[in-house]
C-alpha cells in the first residue's frame, strides 16, 4: 500500500505541478518525502486496530489464541456470523432492529423538531427569542452524561424507564442540532422569498413544508446523519434506562456479552468480536455514503 | 455574535412588508393593520419552536429540577433491614457529604489531571495530521484523510471493546509483540492503565479533531504561504508560524469539547472494569462514581446530589476556559 502511494506521487512529480501542488510553488523533495512518511504512519495507526478486528472475526477460538493476530488463519467468518445470529434465539438480530429503530426514528424526529425550531429562531423575531437562543447554546455545553441520572430519576417516577420511549424522547431533543439548524437557516433561506410567499397568501405552515424544508435539504440531511450516528453510538442512556434484554440496542448487548464472557460455560470471545465487527458495518456504510454531509456539518460546527 | 447578525436579517425580513402596506388581497391598508399582521407572523413563527422547547422543558429543565429536589431527601428505613422505608427531608446533608466525599473528588481530580496530559497530546497529533494533509497534494490528501477518519466511523463502545482485546495478554498482539523485543508490559496494571486509556481515547477522538482543524486550515488564504515561500521560509517554518496561528480558534473549540468529554468519561472505564476491576475501581471517574452510587448502592438521592455538584464543576470549568481563551484573543 505504501509503495503504490509513494509511487504515484513520484510519477506525478515530473508532470505539470498545477494539480499536484495546489500552492503553485514546488516544495523541496525532502519535505515532500517527510510529509508522506508522516501520513503513512498516522494511517497505519488509524487503520491497524480495525484490521486486527477484521482478521480476528475470521478465526475460531483456537485460531484466536494460537495464531498471528495480524494475519488470517483458517477462514471461519461465516461460521462465526452464523453463531452470532443464532445465539440465544437470535437476540443479536433483535438488538440490531432496536438500534436501527432508536437511531432511525430518533434521528428523524430530531431533524423535524430541530429544523422547525432553528427556522423559527433564525427567521422570526418573537418575544423570548434571544432567551431561547441563549438557552440552546448554553445547554449544549452541559455534559450529556450528567443529564442521564436526573432523566432516569424523572422517567422512573412517571414509568418511562425500561420502555423504548425512555431512550427515544431524549434522542429527539438535542440543542446542538437546533443550533446547527439555525446556522443553516441563516444561510439558506432568503427573507425575500418568505415575504413573496406570504404576499401570495401562503400560510406559515405551508411555507414551512413547501419552501423552507426544500431549501434546507442539505442542512436536514446533515442533522439527520449526525443525530443518527450519535444515537447509534450512545451507550450511557440505554444502559441506565433499559433493563430488559429484548429492548437493548447493539452497544448494550455487546457490552453484556463481553461481561458474560468469563463466567458463562462457553467462551463468548468470538461472539463479541464478530458481533462488534457486524455492528460497525451499517454505520460505516451510511457514513461513507453521506460523507459530504457530515464533513460540512463538522466544519459548520466549528464556525461558531 | 450570531445573535446580532440574526437580528439584522430578521429585521430585513420585515423591511419589504413595512414598505408595501398590507397584503395584496386586502384592498385597505393602514399602518396598524400591517403591524398587527407582522406580530401575527412573529407568533406563528414562535409556534415552530414550540415542539422543541416543550421537549426541552421535559427532558432538560424538569429532570434537573427534579434531581435538585430529590437531592434534599434521603431514604431512611425504620427498624432492621426489612422495615418500611420512607423519604425524609435532610436539607443539604447530601451536598455536604458530596463535598467531603474523598473518593468522588479524587476521581474528579484524577480525570482533570488526565485531561491536562491527554488532551494536549491528542490535539498535537490531530494538528500534525491536519498539517501533513495540508502539505500533501490534494489527491493524496483525500485518500489519507479517509484512512484517518476510520476511527471516527467506529462506534465508541466497539472501539473500546476492540482495544480491550488488543491489550489483552492472552489474545492481543501487543503483549506478544513487546515481549519479543524484551519488554514485559501489562496494559491493565495500575502503572500502565493511564497509557492504555490515553491511547484508546486518542485513537477514538483524533480523527474528529483533525477534521475540525483541517477544515479551519483549508480556509486560510493560500497566497499567504506563497508569500512566505518567496521570502525563503521553509515548509516547517510556514506550518508553525503561518498555519498554526490561523487554526487557533479551531484548537480552542476542540480543546473545550475535549474537556467536557473527558469530565464525563464513563464507557471506557466501565469496560476496563470488566477486565481489571482492581485497578479501575468503582469511583475511578466521577461519572462512574455517580452510576455506581445509583445502581450499585441504590443511593439515588446521593447520586442526584453528586450529579448537581459535577454539573456545577463542568459548568465552571467550561466558563473559565471560555473566559480565558476569549480574553486572550486579539
Amino acid at each position: 500500500m505504501t509503495l503504490t502511494k509513494s509511487g504515484r506521487t513520484g510519477r506525478r512529480r515530473p508532470g505539470p505541478e498545477g494539480e499536484a501542488m495546489p500552492v503553485g510553488i514546488t516544495q523541496s523533495r525532502r519535505s515532500r518525502i517527510l510529509v508522506l512518511i508522516g501520513l503513512v504512519l498516522f494511517a497505519l495507526y488509524s487503520v491497524a486496530p480495525v484490521w486486527w478486528l477484521i482478521v480476528s472475526a475470521t478465526k475460531d477460538q483456537q485460531g484466536l489464541l494460537y495464531s498471528n493476530g495480524l494475519w488470517f488463519e483458517d477462514f471461519h467468518f461465516f461460521d462465526n456470523v452464523q453463531t452470532v445470529i443464532e445465539y440465544n434465539d437470535g437476540i443479536f438480530l433483535r438488538w440490531t432492529f432496536n438500534s436501527v429503530l432508536y437511531a432511525g426514528a430518533g434521528a428523524f424526529l430530531c431533524t423535524l423538531v430541530s429544523v422547525a425550531a432553528g427556522y423559527a429562531l433564525s427567521r422570526y423575531s418573537f418575544p423570548g427569542r434571544n432567551l431561547g437562543l441563549g438557552v440552546v447554546i448554553g445547554s449544549f455545553l452541559l455534559p450529556q452524561a450528567l443529564l442521564t441520572m436526573p432523566l432516569y430519576l424523572l422517567f422512573s417516577k412517571i414509568g418511562l424507564t425500561d420502555t423504548a420511549w425512555g431512550v427515544l424522547i431524549p434522542f429527539v431533543i438535542n440543542p446542538f442540532m437546533v443550533y446547527l439548524a439555525k446556522v443553516y437557516a441563516d444561510g439558506a433561506i432568503p427573507a425575500e422569498l418568505l415575504e413573496a410567499a406570504r404576499m401570495d397568501g401562503a400560510s406559515e405552515i405551508r411555507i414551512f413544508f413547501q419552501v423552507v424544508l426544500r431549501l434546507m435539504t442539505t442542512g436536514s440531511a446533515t442533522i439527520f446523519l449526525l443525530s443518527f450516528v450519535g444515537n447509534w453510538n450512545n451507550f450511557f442512556l440505554p444502559l441506565t434506562m433499559l433493563r430488559g434484554e429484548d429492548k437493548w440496542p447493539l452497544s448494550i448487548g455487546l457490552y453484556f456479552w463481553n461481561a458474560q464472557r468469563t463466567d458463562s460455560e462457553i467462551d463468548l470471545t468470538t461472539l463479541v468480536l464478530t458481533g462488534a465487527l457486524l455492528s460497525v458495518i451499517p454505520l460505516a456504510l451510511i457514513m461513507l455514503a453521506m460523507q459530504r454531509y457530515w464533513k460540512s456539518g463538522v466544519t459548520l460546527g466549528s464556525l461558531k | 455574535m450570531s445573535t446580532t447578525t440574526a437580528d439584522k436579517t430578521a429585521a430585513g425580513a420585515e423591511g419589504p412588508g413595512s414598505r408595501t402596506p398590507g397584503p395584496r388581497r386586502s384592498g385597505l391598508s393602514s399602518p396598524s393593520r400591517g403591524a398587527r399582521r407582522r406580530r401575527r407572523h412573529a407568533f406563528r413563527g414562535a409556534g415552530f419552536a414550540v415542539p422543541f422547547f416543550l421537549g426541552f422543558l421535559f427532558t432538560f429543565v424538569a429532570p434537573l429540577a427534579y434531581a435538585l429536589y430529590q437531592s434534599f431527601f434521603n431514604i431512611e428505613s425504620s427498624g432492621l433491614g426489612i422495615g418500611t422505608q420512607k423519604e425524609v427531608f435532610v436539607g443539604f446533608d447530601n451536598f455536604t457529604r458530596g463535598l467531603q466525599d474523598s473518593d468522588f473528588w479524587s476521581g474528579t481530580i484524577r480525570v482533570l489531571l488526565f485531561a491536562c496530559v491527554q488532551i494536549p497530546i491528542m490535539l498535537g497529533l490531530a494538528l500534525t495530521m491536519a498539517l501533513l494533509l495540508d502539505g500533501a497534494a490534494r489527491r493524496t490528501a483525500n485518500r489519507y484523510r479517509l484512512a484517518f477518519l476510520v476511527p471516527y466511523m467506529i462506534p465508541g463502545i466497539v472501539a473500546a471493546l476492540m482495544w480491550l482485546y488488543i491489550y489483552s495478554p492472552r489474545l492481543g498482539p501487543l503483549t506478544d509483540g513487546l515481549g519479543a523485543v524484551g519488554i514485559e508490559a501489562d496494559f491493565y496494571s495500575s502503572a500502565l492503565i493511564w497509557i492504555s486509556m490515553g491511547n484508546l481515547l486518542t485513537w477514538i477522538h483524533m480523527g474528529f479533531n483533525m477534521l475540525i482543524i483541517y477544515g479551519a486550515l483549508q480556509a486560510v488564504p493560500r497566497e499567504l504561504f506563497d508569500a512566505a515561500r518567496v521570502d525563503g521560509a521553509s515548509e516547517l517554518r510556514i506550518a508553525l508560524s503561518v498555519k498554526v496561528p490561523y487554526v487557533r480558534g479551531a484548537l480552542v473549540l476542540t480543546g473545550m469539547l475535549s474537556i467536557i468529554a473527558t469530565l464525563q468519561l464513563f464507557n471506557e472505564p466501565l469496560l476496563f472494569r470488566t477486565t481489571a476491576p482492581e485497578t479501575v475501581n468503582k469511583s475511578w471517574t466521577p461519572t462512574l462514581a455517580i452510576y455506581n452510587q445509583a445502581f450499585d448502592s441504590n443511593n439515588y438521592h446521593y447520586a442526584a446530589a453528586l450529579s448537581v455538584i459535577l454539573a456545577l464543576v463542568a459548568g465552571g470549568a467550561s466558563f473559565l476556559f471560555y473566559k480565558l481563551t476569549n480574553r486572550a484573543q486579539p
